[in-house]
């Protein structure tokens, strides 16, 4: 028996850690590594960013946050899975059954969609943040954009703001 | 399992510390718990996610996420951040003489 009680050490005095996720696809499959990751690193007290760019700002232009999509095309999971040869997965109608498919399997383990999913980070202290040239390239302003974003980010401003992060490009 | 007093207590623990006995904790152990990790006094708001994940823990069998709490306990992510400051979902599963929650989200 110990004398002294047993505390778990949650790390208060430690050093501040600091981790940094980089977006760039905007399908629903890769929209979920980063938000999962980045809600634990939050969880566990660590300063989360999230850069958004390329396809990846479909996570965060409001027109398509809530309507991702998954497609079995080039994936050889899911055509085993579904036992399908995969010419089949161009097909027209195979997209949205593999994403609803995917939806039914996320909401299964109650994970949420992925505007909840960026409300649910934002409100633990996510910083998320929009490629500025990703931005211009797809004529995209602030409005076009969901409330949570913080701003747009030129890479040199990301570059310095994630000094020290442990980076993750999705 | 190692043994450990806790509050003049002896108490079942994991190897980190956190409670693996559901019945051997208690509302006056919990102000012990919370003075262990830095929370001085248990608020009404401490108290609330406390009970929560206490009556959930026993019909689900696995400790709540911050997401359930805020779902299904009505306490909003951003108030458990400041109730359980940096590491909420650990924090409040001690204090509650719970396991941490095994989910992502």
């Amino acid at each position: 028996m110990n004398d002294a009680p047993i505390v778990p050490d949650f790390g208060d005095e430690g050093e501040e850690r600091k981790i940094a996720f980089v977006c760039s696809k905007g399908t629903l499959d890769m929209a979920y590594p980063a938000l999962i990751m980045a809600s634990g690193a939050l969880e566990q007290g660590v300063e989360t960013h999230i850069f958004f760019t390329f396809w990846g700002m479909d996570m965060i232009n409001k027109e398509t946050t809530g309507s991702l999509k998954f497609t079995p095309v080039g994936n050889t999971t899911a055509t085993r899975q579904a036992h399908m040869p995969m010419i089949f997965t161009a097909f027209p109608g195979i997209a949205s059954i593999a994403t609803s498919q995917m939806k039914k399997q996320l909401e299964a383990l109650d994970i949420p969609d992925v505007p909840t999913f960026l409300t649910h980070l934002t409100d633990m202290g996510c910083h998320l943040w929009a490629c500025k040239m990703s931005v211009d390239m797809f004529g995209l302003t602030e409005d076009d954009m969901i409330d949570e974003l913080e701003g747009i980010m030129n890479v040199a401003d990301f570059i310095e703001l994630i000094d020290g992060a442990q980076t993750m490009f999705i | 399992m190692p043994v450990t007093t806790i509050g003049g207590r002896e108490v079942h623990v994991d190897d980190e510390g956190f409670l693996t006995e559901y019945d051997e904790w208690s509302e006056d152990l919990a102000k012990v718990l919370a003075e262990n990790i830095g929370i001085a006094e248990l608020s009404d708001g401490h108290w609330k996610v406390i009970n929560f994940l206490r009556s959930d823990f026993q019909e689900q069998g696995e400790t709540a996420t911050l997401r359930r709490v805020s779902t299904v306990g009505g306490v909003p992510t951003k108030e458990l951040f400041q109730l359980f400051p940096k590491k909420p979902a650990r924090k409040m599963s001690y204090v509650a003489g719970l396991p941490k929650p095994a989910g992502c989200i």
